[in-house]
C-alpha cells in the first residue's frame, strides 16, 4: 500500500509540475498544451470511440505478431542451441537481425504486402522473433546438464526431456527474451504506424501522426500517454506474473 | 500394481561389471579412466568405491547408471545387459540436481509420473511416504532454494528412492555438506538402506565415509583406473563414523591408498 501511495504521489507531482510549467507560459500553448486540454481530448476520443478502435487495431497487430514470433522463436531457439549447424547459420542470422531495428523492415514489408495488416504483422514478428530465438538459445545452453542427467535416469526421454526439463530450466532466460521481444515489437509497430498509412486499420500511431498534421499537440500527448499506459499495463499483466513465479521458485531477489 | 506392492521393498539387484574399459581424449591427452574393470556387487550389498581423483570411480558409476557407454565390456543388472538409463538404477549426484522450477512434492512426482501403472493419487501417497522416510514431509510445498544443503540432499535421496529402484547409485552425495549434516546423513542412509533393501554403489574420496557405510570398500588406483584392493568391513550397524573400530579399518584403507599415490599429485578429475 505504501509503495502504491508513493507511486501515485510521484505521478500526481509530475502532473502538477506540468500544470505549473503551462501556467508560467514559457512556451506557446500550441507547443505545450495544458493537462486539462489533453484530458479533454482523451475523453472526447474515448466517447466517440476513435481511441478504442485505434487501441484495438494496434493491440491486435501487436498481439498476433508477438504470439507468432513467440511460437516460432522458442522452438527455433531450442533447435539452434542443440544443433551446431543451426547455431552457426540461423543463430548468426538471428544475432545479426536482432541488431537491425525492425522498423528498417517497413519499406520491404510495404513492397511485399502493400499497405495492409500483413506488412504490420511482418514488422512486429521481425521485432519479436530474433530476441526470442537468441534468449531461448542462451537459456537452453545454460541449462545445467545435471538436470537432464537426473531426468533421464528417472525415465524421461527426448520430447519429455525437452518440454519438461530443458524448457522450464531455461525459463529465466526465455522470459527476459520475451520482454525484450515485446519492447522491440511495440517500438517498431509504433514507428511503422506513425510513418506509414495502413489502409486496413487506423492504429494508435496514426492517431498520433494525425495529431501532428493537425497541429493538435493535446492529441499527440494524449496518444503518447495511452501508449505509455499500455506499455506499463502489459508489463504488469503479462510479465509480472512470470517474473514473480521465477523469483519465488528460483529464489532470486524480487 | 497396488500401492502396497509399490511401497514394498523391491528385491535388490545383483550387479556384474564385466571387463569394462573407458578412455577419454581431451585434446592431445588420453586418459585411461577405466582399464578392464571387473567387479561384482551382491543383492542388497552396500559397496563403496574410493580412490583419488581421476581414478575413474565416477565414470564407472555413470556407466552402471547407463549415462555413459563403456568402450568395451558390459554391465549386467540381474543378468540383463545395461543399455541405457533405467528406473531400476537411480542416481544421486554430488549436486542435488533438484529442479528449481518445481516444488519439493513435484520434484518427487517427476519420476513417479513417468512410472506407469499407478493412479496420480497413489503417486502422491508414494511421494509422501518417501518424504516421511527422510523426515521432511512438512516441506512438501517448499521451494528448493528455501531448503538447506542437507535438506536438499535428503529430498534428492527421496526422489531417487521414489520409483523404488533395485539399485541406488550415489556419486559423492555428501561431499558438499558440512561435517555435522554429513554425520546425520550417514545415519539416515544406513537406516534407509536397511529399511528399503537396496543394492547401493557409493562413490567417495573420503575413506572414513566409505568404511562407515560400506559392507565392502573397493579401492581404485588411477591412470589407468583399476581396482587396487578390496576391503570387507564387518562392523555392526548402525555405525558411528567416530568409533575407534571404524578408525582402524579406515587407517588400513588409507595406508593402501597412500601407497599407491603417484609422486606428483594429480588432481585432474
Amino acid at each position: 500500500m505504501k509503495r502504491f501511495l508513493t507511486a501515485v504521489s510521484f505521478f500526481v507531482g509530475l502532473l502538477v509540475l506540468w500544470q505549473v510549467l503551462y501556467s508560467l507560459k514559457l512556451w506557446s500553448p500550441v507547443l505545450l498544451p495544458a493537462p486539462a486540454d489533453v484530458s479533454i481530448y482523451l475523453s472526447e476520443a474515448a466517447l466517440d470511440g476513435s481511441l478504442w478502435t485505434s487501441i484495438a487495431v494496434t493491440m491486435k497487430r501487436l498481439l498476433i505478431g508477438y504470439i507468432i514470433g513467440l511460437i516460432a522463436g522458442v522452438p527455433i531457439g531450442m533447435a539452434t542451441a542443440r544443433l551446431r549447424v543451426l547455431r552457426d547459420t540461423v543463430g548468426v542470422l538471428a544475432l545479426g537481425l536482432q541488431g537491425l531495428p525492425s522498423v528498417c523492415w517497413v519499406p520491404l514489408a510495404l513492397l511485399w504486402f502493400g499497405q495492409t495488416e500483413g506488412a504490420m504483422l511482418f514488422v512486429v514478428i521481425m521485432g519479436t522473433l530474433w530476441s526470442v530465438i537468441l534468449a531461448t538459445e542462451t537459456g537452453v545452453r545454460n541449462v545445467n546438464p545435471i538436470y537432464v542427467r537426473a531426468a533421464v535416469t528417472m525415465g524421461s526421454k527426448r520430447l519429455h526431456t525437452l518440454t519438461r526439463v530443458i524448457l522450464p530450466a531455461s525459463l529465466p532466460f526465455i522470459v527476459s527474451g520475451m520482454k525484450q521481444g515485446w519492447a522491440f515489437a511495440w517500438r517498431s509497430l509504433m514507428a511503422a504506424e506513425i510513418y506509414v498509412t495502413i489502409l486496413t486499420g487506423f492504429g494508435l500511431g496514426h492517431l498520433l501522426h494525425y495529431g501532428r498534421e493537425l497541429n493538435a499537440m493535446e492529441q499527440v500527448i494524449g496518444v503518447m500517454l495511452v501508449i505509455v499506459t499500455i506499455g506499463v499495463a502489459a508489463d504488469k499483466i503479462f510479465f509480472s506474473p512470470w517474473e514473480n513465479f521465477l523469483h519465488r521458485r528460483w529464489g532470486t531477489s524480487g | 500394481m497396488t500401492l502396497q506392492q509399490e511401497l514394498a521393498p523391491t528385491a535388490p539387484a545383483k550387479l556384474v561389471v564385466e571387463d569394462v574399459s573407458k578412455t577419454f581424449r581431451t585434446g592431445r591427452r588420453v586418459v585411461h579412466a577405466l582399464d578392464r574393470i571387473s567387479l561384482q556387487v551382491a543383492e542388497g550389498e552396500f559397496v563403496c568405491l574410493v580412490g583419488p581423483s581421476g581414478c575413474g570411480k565416477s565414470t564407472l558409476l555413470n556407466i552402471v547408471a547407463g549415462l555413459e557407454r563403456p568402450d568395451s565390456g558390459r554391465i549386467l543388472a540381474d543378468g540383463a545387459p545395461v543399455a541405457g538409463p533405467g528406473r531400476d538404477r537411480m542416481v544421486m549426484f554430488q549436486e542435488h540436481a533438484l529442479f528449481p522450477w518445481l516444488d519439493v512434492m513435484d520434484n518427487l512426482m517427476f519420476g513417479l509420473k513417468l512410472k506407469p501403472g499407478l493412479k496420480d493419487s497413489e503417486r502422491r501417497e508414494v511421494a509422501m511416504y518417501y518424504l516421511r522416510l527422510v523426515g521432511l514431509e512438512r516441506f512438501k510445498n517448499a521451494n528448493i532454494h528455501e531448503l538447506s544443503g542437507g535438506m536438499k540432499q535428503r529430498i534428492a535421496l527421496a526422489r531417487a528412492l521414489a520409483p523404488n529402484p533395485k539399485v541406488l547409485l550415489m556419486d559423492e552425495p555428501f561431499a558438499a555438506l558440512d561435517a555435522l549434516t554429513r554425520e546425520q546423513l550417514y545415519g539416515d542412509i544406513q537406516h534407509i538402506w536397511q529399511e528399503r533393501k537396496k543394492t547401493i554403489v557409493f562413490v567417495t574420496h573420503n575413506v572414513r565415509e566409505a568404511a562407515c557405510l560400506g559392507d565392502r570398500v573397493v579401492l581404485f588406483s588411477p591412470n589407468p583406473g583399476r581396482v587396487q584392493e578390496q576391503f570387507r568391513v564387518d562392523l555392526p550397524r548402525p555405525r558411528d563414523i567416530n568409533s575407534a573400530e571404524l578408525a582402524s579399518h579406515s587407517t588400513k584403507i588409507m595406508r593402501a591408498l597412500k601407497g599407491h599415490l603417484p609422486a606428483t599429485e594429480e588432481t585432474a578429475e
